[in-house]
């Protein structure tokens, strides 16, 4: 999974109007510079910094918000500075070692764009569905929608842009792909990705205490179901069985 | 009655009326924005005119107002943009604080100045708490609008026969100058477009939500050097977003948390409640200013919120516009010593 950093220079800092800073570790999107802006995140939460709002990354940045009234921009980007020569980044392997196992029905109604994505795999469905299976993704960012992870990446073959127009609507849970991406639906919602499949998993759940379960860095296995067990799952209002949570090897 | 009944009952209500606190910090990473009210000087004003803490929920109203049947006594304040206001009939002033007794009927009209109008009651309205803050975020489903049976409890109020106060009337409803400083994508416009950027008179377009300001302007769209890669990175309320044909977008407290479009500038955190209240018809020009000068702007813009209640003076009515004098208490509550 890991890609040769040989287009990544230097993590840059940078101010984000009056009360950001943005520390970037890519020019594009590669695995090394997502897995390092979501580590350095960490650890710009444990160092505590006081005058820190609060942070979240980007694709490749960690992005930092704070009181200038508090916490000066000179000390700010220095704290950041001495962060990010603390250790090298772009060399983490992982960013977190939560492994979830997400149940999916693939095809037929639960994705009716399957047999036109494996077109453009260049695989029969039934191959591009094992290509799924066999990939371990990441959360790379979540956004768009509260708790909408987008995961990835999935190999080259899966490189194909999003639909000229938009589907009006993929239902809360529907699993959809396009540029090397897979995104969990968080909402019904209208997209111009392409819908493959249909999970019961959610992620975002306003009233618990707790209300995300899936966080930038974790990964996810997807475990194909028929379905009719998809079915059982959706009609489960607790939707406990729709994901499996472990410890990655 | 007890303050544990008091509430306010929606009668009508204009639309997109919501619940509105500071917001709720901690989610930028899940996705969710800030949220809150869009105009937080108001929030600080009602707060100042109660005599209480800025963290109360109130009642946004963006445009129009409505009815509300009053159940209990309290108290409540009326800032933000200028909107009439009657109790029972008789006029209310706004940026001020009024006592209302249980059976009186509240009715608030639609915005003369500026945009958003706050409802601020004693003790808050106590609507539930999700995930930190009562806040209504529309775009994350959180919450949802006001609407008429609605039944909002109120907080309970100490001292809800205390002096009606106001406030000098606010000055930020008029649009005009809107300092900036340089953000992410400023470098990838030209020195000429940045120079047409602060010399075009923007207005606030009918398309304007919670989630932003957008801009109508005469001229040619402001099109980014198209040659970079624009990444998605995260975006905060203030950012001054193109979209993709080249029309500004001053975002607002519900923004979505992240998104590729190009950033010109960002708004200075004190100056964004004068985007939020600019109507249509009131232009606004963008001056950029050095991040120091922004600063500085921020710290004299914060004292001037917490000595808020030093300004806060005695509410004196004008006879002429009071229904019924024989009925009416000329200087309404006792003094509770506090003032």
């Amino acid at each position: 999974m890991i890609q040769t950093p040989e287009t990544v220079p230097q993590p840059v800092i940078r101010n984000v109007g009056v009360t950001g800073m943005l520390v970037t570790f890519g020019d594009q999107l590669s695995d090394a510079a997502n897995i390092a802006a979501i580590s350095f995140r960490d650890a710009v939460e444990a160092a505590k910094i006081e005058g820190v709002i609060e942070t979240c990354t980007s694709l490749v940045s960690t992005f930092v918000m704070f009181d200038p009234t508090q916490l000066s921009r000179q000390a700010l980007k220095h704290r950041l500075q001495e962060l990010v020569t603390d250790m090298d980044w772009l060399a983490q392997q992982a960013a977190s070692n939560r492994l979830w196992r997400l149940k999916v029905a693939f095809g037929n109604d639960h994705g009716p764009h399957l047999s036109e994505v494996a077109a453009l795999t260049g695989l029969t469905p039934e191959a591009a569905i094992n290509e799924i299976l066999a990939t371990r993704v990441r959360v790379i960012a979540i956004g768009f929608a509260p708790g909408q992870p987008y995961l990835g990446t999935l190999p080259p073959n899966w490189d194909f842009p999003r639909l000229p127009a938009l589907t009006p609507q993929v239902p809360a849970g529907s699993l959809v792909v396009a540029l090397r991406q897979l995104v969990l639906f968080t909402n019904d919602s209208p997209t111009g990705w392409r819908r493959i499949g249909q999970t019961a998993f959610r992620n975002f759940e306003p009233d618990s205490d707790s209300p995300f379960r899936l966080s930038t860095g974790d990964l996810i296995e997807f475990v194909r179901v028929t379905d009719d067990e998809m079915s059982r799952c959706l009609a489960n209002p607790a939707r406990d069985d729709a994901a499996e949570l472990t410890e990655a090897s | 009655m007890s303050s544990q009944t008091a509430c306010l009952e929606v009668l009508k209500a204009g639309p997109g009326l919501t619940i509105q606190d500071m917001g709720r910090h901690g989610w930028l990473s899940y996705g969710v924005s800030r949220g809150g009210a869009v105009d937080r000087e108001a929030l600080y004003e009602g707060a100042a005119l109660l005599g209480q803490g800025a963290d109360h929920a109130v009642i946004e109203m963006p445009a129009f107002g409505g009815e509300f049947q009053v159940h209990g006594d309290f108290r409540i304040a009326l800032s933000g943009a200028v909107m009439p206001a009657q109790l029972d009939g008789s006029k209310l002033a706004w940026n001020a604080s009024h006592n209302v007794c249980d059976g009186q009927r509240l009715s608030i009209g639609s915005a003369g100045t500026g945009v958003y109008g706050y409802l601020s009651v004693s003790g808050g309205f106590q609507t539930p708490l999700v995930m930190g803050s009562r806040a209504t975020h529309l775009a994350a489903l959180i919450g949802g609008v006001v609407q008429p049976g609605d039944n909002l409890l109120v907080g309970g109020d100490p001292e809800a026969t205390a002096t009606s106060v106001c406030l000098p009337q606010a000055t930020r409803f008029n649009g005009g100058d809107i300092r900036v400083v340089p953000t992410l994508h400023t470098s990838l416009y030209t020195q000429s477009d940045i120079e047409r950027f602060e010399n075009t008179l923007f207005y606030r377009s009918l398309r304007s939500n919670r989630q932003g300001v957008a801009l109508d302007f005469d001229g040619a769209p402001f099109t980014a050097d198209s040659h970079q890669n624009i990444l998605s990175e995260p975006m905060i309320s203030g950012d001054i977003q193109m979209t993709g044909d080249g029309y500004p977008v001053v975002l607002q407290s519900e923004c979505q948390s992240i998104g590729g479009f190009a950033r010109i500038a960002q708004v200075l955190p004190c100056d964004l409640s004068k985007v939020a209240q600019a109507a249509s018809e009131k232009p606004l020009q963008f001056k950029f200013v050095t991040l120091e000068d922004a600063d500085a702007a921020q710290q004299a813009h914060d004292t001037e919120i917490q000595t808020l209640g030093r300004r806060v003076e005695p509410l004196v009515r004008d006879i002429a516009e009071i229904q019924d004098l024989l009925s009416f208490q000329l200087i309404s509550g006792v003094v509770t010593g506090r003032e």
